[in-house]
């Protein structure tokens, strides 16, 4: 067995930045363990030659095209386990994001495979791969090994950059798949509904970004407040967005958007690993929280335990008065 | 409709984790709790029972895990369960993700439920892919991170975000469900429940009564090992400041702020 085949979501016409990370993580791979570095594609007519041969670019050698819904799980596991059990492909990699999960997850059941998920690096040796995965809120990272084959790897959010290598078209071969019946019984009614205003965090330079600690959906005004008075944007949680606090679009980390800002403040935030991933490669990271404990004070680079209530409004007026003297 | 639930016994958030050097596993010794993402899932099934949309005959709380996750179970059903399953077996110490799902699913067969909840993931070993392993070991559809979930005719209609935006899916019973923390607020347990939970039947369960293939769990039926646990890479620590003088802590933030040149 050998070679590496990944997974490569696409929406309207384009792929998902964590997949193309997990292409370009598998063509590296491929190089040092031997064998093909290849990608599945599922969906429909929008999957043209010119858009699956593009994944070249990335370093693929081969796209599998399978006709088949988009946007879930089984008839992509279904995909996936036939080109491994076609092909004999030695690993499984996903990028990451809700749907590799759900991905690698079925195939380890279906093929009886070994899964090791949140990895950060994968490292080739001997001929093999070992993935790096954090525990414990990152306080340790185990390296997990595979016994058997294949090996399913599911990587954390932005784990994995995407490089243009600048190869060549891939070779695109389209691949016939009985689907299972119980990948049917899912069904997409209505898929990437955008809720809330649209706004633009990504793009700026400096964020104040609201969590479960604001109390109340009345809360984010003393965001917003401050946002002003720094001339920046404000983000939020997912658990602010799913109560319908804030707008969607807004939202930092798994599911969310990734941001590096030059100031990420963070008010009313724990940290948790899902948020962590969208934001801790922002330059200087502020953290407001009255909870000694929260993981957040173990990573960011000024920490104030207290209420932020009490030090938002302060704060705001304090840089108003600087930047107005 | 028969419902059940995916439940695990995991160290007490305000216990410091660590792992064991010698077997390279979580420490699992000392204060033990229900996952707290596990009782969103109980309440989703109370929430399906009290509704009135479906008739919900049976709440089941399923667990695999050592003979203390009995107390998993009982908070469990003080939470609402009916009764309750214990899969135990020292042949499962060990198990992975992929050894831990067959076995689950092997006890889930056995109950035939219409509907099989579980939390987004377990308080320790951060895990997001039980359900679906679950589910394809038991050919159901399923779906991870729903935080809306309604019966209509006979189908369950799941919201959830995904990596474009919110997806609705229409999911056909029996199926797998983990649902995201959002979901709902759950209920704390009364007295009367609590005192009442030991009194509810719980089966205890050995791999051989569940009919699992013992050579695909536990440690030597995994397929994943771990090599070595190391320290992650240093990150020099931040500076931390209790808010004791409001007006002491603000001119702070601003001097560092202001030193980063953050406020030109």
């Amino acid at each position: 067995m050998s070679g590496i085949l990944t997974y490569a979501l696409h929406y309207e016409g384009a792929f998902n930045k964590n997949s193309l990370g997990a292409v370009s993580e598998g063509a590296k791979l491929a190089k040092e363990i031997g064998g093909d570095a290849a990608v599945v594609v599922v969906g429909g007519d929008d999957l043209t030659d010119d858009l699956c041969a593009s994944l070249g670019n990335y370093g693929a050698t081969k796209v599998y095209r399978v006709k088949g819904p988009e946007g879930l799980g089984a008839p992509v596991v279904d995909a996936m386990a036939k080109v491994i059990q076609d092909n004999s492909y030695s690993y499984a990699l996903f990028g990451g994001g809700l749907l590799g999960f759900e991905i690698g997850a079925g195939l380890t059941a279906r093929l009886d495979a070994g899964v090791t998920m949140e990895v950060t690096a994968v490292k080739a040796q001997s001929g093999k791969l070992v993935a790096e995965r954090p525990i414990l809120q990152d306080s340790a990272i185990v390296d997990v090994d595979y016994v058997g084959e294949p090996g399913i790897i599911i990587g954390r959010l932005n784990a994995f950059d995407v490089v243009e290598s600048g190869g060549g078209a891939a070779e695109v071969v389209d691949v016939d798949v009985q689907f299972e019946d119980h990948s049917g019984q899912a069904v997409m009614i209505q898929r990437g509904e955008q809720r809330g205003a649209d706004v633009n965090i990504e793009d700026a330079e400096l964020l104040v970004a609201g969590g479960r600690g604001l109390g109340k959906a009345e809360g984010f005004q003393l965001c917003e407040d401050l946002a002003g008075a720094l001339g920046g944007a404000v983000a939020a949680t997912r658990a602010v967005v799913d109560a319908g606090w804030y707008p969607y679009a807004a939202q930092i980390g798994q599911t969310g958007k990734t941001v590096a800002p030059k100031l990420y403040l963070a008010a009313g935030i724990s940290g948790a690993i899902q948020h962590k991933v969208g934001m801790q490669a922002s330059e200087n990271i502020v953290a407001i929280n009255k909870d000694a404990n929260a993981p957040i004070f173990e990573f960011c680079d000024l920490g104030i335990v207290g209420d932020l209530n009490a030090i938002l409004p302060k704060l705001t007026e304090a840089v108003k008065a600087k930047k107005g003297g | 409709m028969k419902i059940c639930v995916l439940v695990k016994e995991v160290p007490d958030a305000a216990v410091e984790k660590r792992i064991d050097p010698s077997s390279k596993r979580l420490d699992r010794s000392g204060e033990k709790n229900l996952n707290p993402f596990d009782t969103h899932a109980i309440e989703a099934a109370m929430q399906l029972k009290e509704g009135g949309a479906v008739e919900v005959e049976e709440v089941v709380a399923v667990t695999m895990g050592p003979e203390s996750a009995f107390r998993a179970l009982h908070k469990a059903v003080s939470l609402g369960a009916d009764r309750s399953v214990h899969l135990t077996d020292d042949a499962l110490a060990g198990s992975d993700v992929a050894a831990t799902g067959y076995a689950l699913s092997k006890v889930l067969e056995a109950e035939s439920p219409d509907l099989v909840l579980l939390g987004q993931q377990s308080d320790d070993g951060e895990c997001y892919t039980i359900g679906a392993v679950v589910a394809d070991h038991l050919k159901m559809p399923s779906l991870t991170q729903v935080i809306k979930m309604d019966v209509e005719g006979g189908k369950l209609r799941c919201e959830r975000q995904a990596e474009y935006g919110y997806d609705t899916v229409e999911i056909a019973l029996p199926a797998v469900i983990s649902v995201g923390d959002a979901i709902n607020e759950p209920r704390y347990p009364s007295l009367k429940a609590i005192m009442g939970a030991k009194k509810k039947q719980l089966d205890t369960k050995s791999t051989a009564d569940a009919g699992i293939d013992a050579g695909r769990v536990g440690a030597d039926g995994s397929r994943t090992a771990v090599l070595g646990i190391n320290p992650p890479p240093a990150k020099s620590a931040g500076e931390i400041i209790e808010d004791e003088d409001t007006a002491e802590t603000v001119e702070k933030i601003v001097n560092w702020l202001d030193e980063r040149k953050l406020l030109a």
